[in-house]
């Protein structure tokens, strides 16, 4: 089990490095000019010199990799070209905000997909099974901010159920808080629910051809206790499902986060992305991708859980 | 909203697509005859034709304002109204599709000539290319798209071309494991190996056959990829990624977002064209999908209402009298059904069988006879598509076909027990060994946790298992067969059954195994004096083990008698060939008749 980890934890260090290596010379190749978006056209050639001193893109290219790369092993993610405050503080006040929406986006995703999918699993070709799969296709495809927008128009904007926009911490009202993260959520979710459900819609009917099944029911279990014996083997389908889910919404609560007008990541990336502040979003990426390796991990470990065979690998 | 995504709505889809080879003309034929085919398609050609004809003929200049309109609803004039600065929105929408539908080819274009190359290499090669592109494909896959294109966003002044053309390098990963694993699946196929032994480039018999193979998948995975790249590029819109002076789509959602409140009309053109794109897109998919068999499921479900017609018919039909009262199991005229996708088939055309208390009886058969299909119907522990009926089933005096299926269950695992064939296949994988077999002596015969964990063990030493405490301790994968089968043995005995019925107990184990198993079985039956019903395809198990045989045949009774008479002298050719085939050599029957004669407790079984 410890060498399971160990093997895990280092090849996510080492996706961790070679992403933040490759979106630091990809930043470097796209964005070749900040300056001009920095500071604006008017600015005069000392003033863009002096810009350029500060921020230090008169450097060698492969000196400015070093020091930014060498910073990151004390924390250190350097200082927003933009508002010239670190950048590690700056996403240690966005997270949370982010985190929020996408992990309760990720635990509607666990509770509705698997609801939905035993339901339609355990009665293939009844009334929720169908529903699903005439639904899936199409509500797997649609955006979540596309969702969102109808969310809005319906619960927000026309019977006020929910505050169509803003963030309330925890720390302020806690139910507040909720409110202020369940539409973004929900959309954010929708398509990973139906996902979710059909994955283990598919394994739970797979399964239950199988033969312990029978051998299990000979034995005069219940069908409930028969179900639970086929959760378990279907679950793993769907947990990694769920761990690509993650990648997904992470990405799709950019757009929401605009539109919710949730002082998240997502905006901070926009704002990053139209002014070309290389240290920001090189910031988000690798925070982002740190985020994935650990939910990863912590995904395979709950696999392993499950699944016995899975922890001799 | 990321590549992710759509690679694993490919690999959940049931079935799967590689190795079938469709028949290209049927599979077009049927699409565009499906109504799930041809809507869409209609739809989306008629949007792709009124994007680029109609600014021929269109009225206004989509960047004109004209105060007038400020959120105007739709007029005659201005058929879809005004937007929130005066402009026209039907000339916006016209003109913002064009945009739309050259980055989403862009993206499919991009996405394939990436990834499908990359697939064919990885496949083919494997090594340490398929393990450095897989490498590569993963770490994509686990940055969201979204991030990478803001980056690159953030030094093209928002150019959308180049933004689609680097979501496509995004998309690629799930053409290429696509690709790869039709590739790696052919590669392995037994005819490449015979082309590769007569000499002829295996690269060219592989490739040629790929394409045929992911031709559908491919088509599939592209619907789908056009879907997400319209949606991510009206997203990057929405958030004011591009032109901002050009009409698109997403930027008119964004126009509308704001004026919310005042207008919400201004959402509907913009929403609805978008929406109804990518639902056509993904219709397409699913239904070529449905076409193509990957999400096709070749049985049919049978829904609440049916099962419980069936259950009713069975409770309806009256049975012959009551058996003698020694007669443990009786089955008569025994007819089970599948629902498939299409039709129903009958696999037994009604069965007769019986087992006395104390007797052991051998169903004897090749397989495809019905042999197993008639011990499941005993069972009833059919498949969910399966269906019984029957002019009835006696159990211990009591006609089991006018039960409800609760009734039936209560049964299981007390009073009938089953035996396998397969006996890794029929543990669960995910418990322990002392899990599996406590559970049902908790949940059916209300054990504590010390009782059935003290019994499971008694189980298991009475099953010839050396050391219990270690064994509850395993998983399935982590025993041999013959341990498996006893453990399973022992799982059937718990509940002390006067009936057992095994299923080829022992055609899965090694030979050595096999004697063991059948003698363990034949100590059991006789300790507890159960009736025992074999099914096997081997006359040799019968001349072992049985005192009454019943041929079976196409799911018809060929012949039934005790073991002394079929083996003396069978009536049928079929029986004779059987007996044959099991014991070849013309002798086995002399042989036989000194071994049945050399075996008293066979004669003076208790009756």
């Amino acid at each position: 089990m410890i060498a399971f980890i160990s093997k895990r934890v280092l090849s996510g260090l080492i996706l961790v490095l070679a992403m933040s290596t490759g979106a630091f010379f990809m930043a470097h190749l796209a964005i070749s000019d900040p300056t001009a978006t920095l500071i604006g056209k008017t600015a005069t050639p000392e003033q863009i010199e002096a810009l350029r001193d500060r921020i230090g893109l008169n450097l060698p290219l492969m000196q400015q990799y070093w020091n930014w790369f060498s910073g990151l092993f004390q924390g250190d993610m350097g200082l927003s070209w933009r508002t010239n405050t670190p950048v590690i503080a700056d996403l240690g006040e966005r997270l949370p905000v982010t985190l929020s929406v996408v992990f309760f986006g990720m635990l509607l995703c666990a509770i509705f997909g698997t609801t939905v999918g035993v339901t339609a699993g355990l009665r293939p070709g009844g009334v929720v099974d169908r529903v699903i799969k005439a639904g899936s296709v199409v509500l797997f495809a649609i955006p979540s901010y596309w969702i969102s927008i109808v969310l809005i128009m319906v619960f927000a904007v026309n019977l006020q159920w929910f505050p169509a926009l803003g963030y309330v911490t925890p720390q302020t009202s806690v139910s507040g808080w909720v409110a202020s993260i369940t539409l973004p959520a929900i959309s954010l979710a929708l398509g990973g629910v139906v996902m979710i459900a059909e994955q283990l819609r598919n394994s739970i009917v797979t399964n239950s051809g199988s033969d312990f099944v029978r051998t299990l029911r000979s034995r005069g279990l219940s069908t409930f206790r028969v179900s639970l014996h086929l959760l378990r083997n279907s679950a793993p389908a769907a947990v990694t499902v769920l761990a690509l889910m993650f990648v997904s919404l992470l990405g799709g609560v950019i757009v929401l986060e605009m539109i919710f007008n949730l002082p998240g990541i997502g905006v901070a990336t926009q704002q990053a992305s139209q002014v070309g502040d290389i240290p920001m979003l090189l910031g988000i990426t690798i925070t982002t991708v740190i985020f994935v390796v650990v939910v990863n991990l912590l995904l395979d470990l709950v696999l392993g859980w499950i699944n016995p065979k899975a922890r001799i690998r | 909203m990321s590549t992710g995504v759509i690679n694993s709505k490919a690999a959940s889809m049931p079935g799967n697509p590689i190795g079938q080879k469709p028949k290209p003309r049927s599979i077009v034929r049927r699409f565009f005859t499906h109504p799930g085919g041809y809507i869409p398609v209609a739809i989306v050609l008629i949007v792709i034709i009124a994007t680029y004809c109609a600014p021929l003929i269109q009225i206004h200049d989509p960047n004109r304002i004209d105060y007038d309109i400020v959120n105007a609803l739709p007029s005659w004039q201005h058929i879809l109204g005004g937007d929130t600065v005066g402009r026209d929105v039907w000339s916006r929408l016209v003109w913002g599709g064009q945009d739309a539908f050259l980055g989403a080819l862009i993206v499919m274009v991009v996405a394939l000539a990436i990834g499908v190359p990359a697939g064919l290499l990885a496949g083919y090669h494997g090594g340490f290319t398929d393990s450095t592109a897989s490498w590569i494909s993963d770490a994509m896959m686990s940055v969201p798209g979204m991030i990478v294109l803001l980056i690159v966003a953030g030094g093209t002044n928002g150019n959308m071309m180049i933004l689609m053309a680097v979501m496509g390098v995004f998309m690629a990963p799930g053409y290429y494991r696509l690709t790869r694993a039709a590739t790696i699946a052919v590669r392995n196929e037994p005819y490449v190996d015979a082309a590769k032994v007569s000499g002829v480039s295996s690269w060219r018999i592989v490739s040629s056959h790929i394409l045929r193979v992911i031709a559908a998948p491919l088509i599939i995975q592209t619907a789908l990829t056009a879907g997400v790249a319209l949606g991510m590029q009206a997203g990057l819109q929405f958030i004011g990624i591009g032109d901002p002076l050009a009409p698109s789509w997403g930027a008119m959602m964004s126009d509308a977002m704001k004026a919310i409140l005042v207008n919400q009309w201004l959402m509907v053109p913009p929403a609805v064209v978008l929406g109804g794109l990518i639902g056509c897109f993904a219709i397409m998919g699913s239904t070529l999908g449905q076409i193509t068999g990957t999400r096709s499921e070749k049985v049919r479900h049978l829904s609440r209402a049916e099962r419980k017609a069936i259950a009713a018919g069975a409770q309806a039909t009256r049975g012959l009298p009551a058996p003698d009262a020694d007669v443990v199991a009786q089955v008569q005229g025994l007819k089970v059904r599948y629902a498939m996708a299409k039709r129903e088939i009958e696999v037994l055309h009604g069965v007769d069988f019986e087992v006395r208390a104390g007797k052991v009886l051998g169903i004897v058969g090749e397989s495809g006879s019905g042999k197993s299909q008639s011990v499941f119907a005993l069972l009833d522990l059919l498949p969910g598509n399966g269906m019984a009926s029957s002019d009835g089933i006696w159990f211990n005096g009591r006609n089991l076909a006018a039960l409800s299926e609760s009734e039936r269950r209560a049964l299981l695992g007390r009073e009938i027990a089953y035996i396998p064939q397969e006996p890794i296949s029929n543990l669960d994988p995910m418990f322990t060994i002392g899990k599996q077999l406590t559970e049902p002596m908790r949940a059916v015969l209300k054990m504590g946790k010390r009782e059935a964990h003290d019994y499971a063990v008694q189980l298991l030493q009475r099953v010839g298992i050396n050391d219990p405490q270690r064994v509850m301790k395993l998983h399935p994968h982590e025993v041999s067969g013959g341990m498996a089968q006893r453990v399973l043995i022992a799982g059937a005995l718990s509940g002390r059954p006067k009936l057992l019925v095994a299923d080829e107990p022992t055609t899965a184990l090694d030979v050595t195994v096999q004697a063991e198993v059948l003698e363990l079985l034949r100590e059991l039956q006789a300790e507890e004096n159960m009736a025992l019903i074999i099914v096997t395809h081997n006359f040799g198990v019968v001349a072992d083990i049985c005192d009454d045989v019943t041929v079976m045949k196409d799911g018809m009774v060929v012949e039934a008698g005790t073991v002394r008479e079929i083996f003396s002298s069978p009536a049928d050719p079929y029986t004779r060939e059987l007996i044959d085939a099991s014991l070849d050599g013309a002798e086995s029957r002399m042989e036989l008749d000194a071994q049945l004669d050399a075996r008293p407790e066979l004669e003076g079984a208790p009756a």
